[in-house]
């Protein structure tokens, strides 16, 4: 029998902010244990919540990006349950009216055809505080309660572990392309929930819904799915009832394992949080933050491709860093040479930040310098050889290229007399080659060449040489 | 709206409180939660079909505060609460999932 898997993904995502969702204390990721903490996050009785306008409005920013309906009044509510990492026994999240409806994550499958994974809702609410497990006692760290956290629902309309690991990638890229979160795994800023269940193809209701947690990572996501589905569907064969049930994904052994079986299921009690009023989402404030929606990733790469004429993938490589392609677009105001800026950034500059262990925003090089790095190369001043090396001295000294070209006497030779002179002194020191080349040998031409490169110490004008060089071989 | 009072699981009531309750406490607080319902189901009587569900008294909306980052309170005065702590965690029995 040929089965089908169904999977929904709940996914939350750190929301970037200063301070937390209903307090002051700061976000700082690895501040010492408990120095970011108030009694508002430590959840002490008589402490009241109040809520921070940045949170909301970035949610809704993530809200407009993914095409959600932006909710017109929206509340927030407890959920009650009892747990070391929320020490006022509920949760503030968003039951029945959230403030993000719809949407989606549009996704490339393998085939290139393009499918849109359509979410439920978005809602925003508090994170937990962080435990981690001794021998015999668990410690609590409360920096983390109260930071605030989106949680995307995905509808169940991903169908394998690829399709998941394509949907987080893209919601991932989008997330931090508006800064909305910076989306930091190994900082838990993005984790996830799924939802699987299998049944036969053509079957019209679902299996029993078991739920993974414990995924760090996108990859995990996959490799958890790649495990869990197999699983159900020879259980099934086997004759086995499946049950609703919550599962841990253990990364090292790379298995899933029994975590609470439905009769143990959380039984949350939602009702209205009394301490925060509704928000009322007007349309000065929608207008306000539709401005600050920033291009798609998906978008930005095809007005790569067709304002500066790149290639797929060097517009690929460029919009997957919005610093980046910021840092290619303010250098090609000022060039007129755009496929030549982006050799420049996706190679040589990646190459050397990543060397150097420094981001986009550290980068030494201004990007007008080297825009006028590529104008000088394309104006003939100097060649592309010597630009590799004014490039490595601009990323060291943080200096001008014409400074470096004059202060080293760089500059191309392209002074026909200068030229003939080396091309002379390349002729008489090598007499083998010449005979060579009058004798046929084609392939002469280029040891000629290059010697005449070496003795100018790669300063004079390669076609310039060249041309020069083949005038006096056949002229002579 | 005029649902019956059902009875109530008192048994659940309690697990979801964690509250261990004698046989006695629990017919007691059964007889006197199912006293409670019966109160509140007065409000049944009430016609509200043009009235907006509501969980505020005051119709009050947008109560918000900027970004801005507070000081925190200090660590002797975070931890002066704390059972247990240890390298400024809260030590706690160990927790363990159920299931």
């Amino acid at each position: 029998m040929q089965y089908e898997a169904i999977i929904g993904l709940e996914t939350h995502v750190q929301v970037k902010t200063a301070s937390k969702m209903f307090c002051g204390c700061a976000t700082d990721f690895g501040a010492p244990p408990n120095t970011q903490v108030c009694p508002v996050c430590l959840g002490y009785p008589g402490s009241l919540p109040v809520m921070n306008e940045e949170a909301v409005r970035k949610t809704i920013l993530a809200g407009l990006m993914l095409g959600c309906d932006i909710a017109r009044l929206c509340k927030w509510d407890r959920k009650n349950y009892f747990y070391p990492d929320m020490p006022k026994n509920y949760q503030i999240s968003q039951y029945d009216m959230p403030l993000c409806r719809g949407g989606g994550v549009d996704i490339k499958l393998k085939d290139s055809r393009e499918v849109r994974i359509g979410l439920t809702r978005i809602h925003l609410e508090e994170d937990v505080a962080k435990n981690s497990h001794f021998e015999t006692t668990s410690g609590v760290d409360f920096n983390r309660a109260g930071l605030p956290l989106m949680e995307v629902v995905s509808e169940p309309e991903i169908k394998s572990p690829d399709e998941a690991f394509a949907y987080l990638t893209a919601l991932k890229e989008i997330l931090v392309s508006g800064g909305v979160s910076d989306c930091d795994m190994e900082k838990g800023q993005l984790r996830c929930d799924c939802n699987v269940s299998v049944r036969p193809v053509g079957q019209k209701e679902f299996g029993a819904k078991i739920e993974i947690k414990n995924m760090n990572t996108i990859s995990g996501v996959r490799r958890a799915l790649a495990y869990e589905i197999p699983r159900q569907i020879v259980a099934l064969e086997k004759g086995e009832k499946i049950s609703q049930e919550t599962r841990r994904w253990d990364d090292a052994p790379g298995v899933t394992s029994v975590m609470r079986t439905k009769e143990y299921a959380h039984d949350y009690r939602y009702f209205p949080e009394p301490d925060l009023m509704p928000v009322v989402v007007s349309d000065a404030m929608l207008a306000q933050i539709r401005e600050l929606l920033p291009e798609l990733p998906e978008a930005k790469r095809q007005r790569f491709m067709q304002q500066y004429g790149l290639p797929e993938y060097d517009a690929g490589v460029l919009v997957t860093d919005a610093a980046l392609a910021a840092y290619y677009e303010q250098a090609v105001r000022w060039s007129k040479n755009p496929k030549s800026i982006s050799n420049w950034v996706t190679t040589e500059l990646l190459g050397k930040l990543a060397e150097a262990k420094l981001t986009i925003a550290e980068c030494p090089i201004a990007p007008p310098q080297l825009a006028e790095l590529v104008t000088l190369i394309d104006g003939g001043q100097i060649s592309g050889k010597i630009g590799k090396d004014v490039f490595a001295e601009m990323f060291t000294t943080g200096k001008s290229p014409s400074a470096i070209v004059k202060d080293k006497s760089l500059a191309q030779v392209s002074d026909t007399a200068a030229i003939e002179a080396f091309v002379d002194e390349a002729i008489a020191k090598n007499p083998k080659s010449v005979m060579d080349f009058k004798a046929g040998n084609q392939a002469a031409i280029n040891f000629l060449k290059g010697q005449v490169m070496k003795l100018s110490k790669g300063k004079v004008n390669p076609q310039m040489a060249g041309e020069i060089l083949l005038r006096k071989l056949r002229g002579s | 709206m005029s649902e019956k009072t059902s009875d109530i699981d008192i048994s659940y009531v309690a697990y979801l409180a964690r509250l261990g309750l004698t046989e006695a406490e629990a017919a007691q607080f059964s007889a006197q939660l199912k006293d409670i319902l019966k109160a509140v189901e007065k409000l049944n009587e009430l016609d509200v079909t043009n009235v907006e569900p509501t969980a505020h008294a005051v119709p009050l909306t947008n109560v918000l505060r900027k970004d801005e980052v507070q000081p925190s309170i200090a660590s002797a005065d975070v931890m002066r609460n704390a059972p247990q702590q240890a390298r400024g965690l809260f030590i706690v029995p160990k927790i363990v999932e159920q299931g």
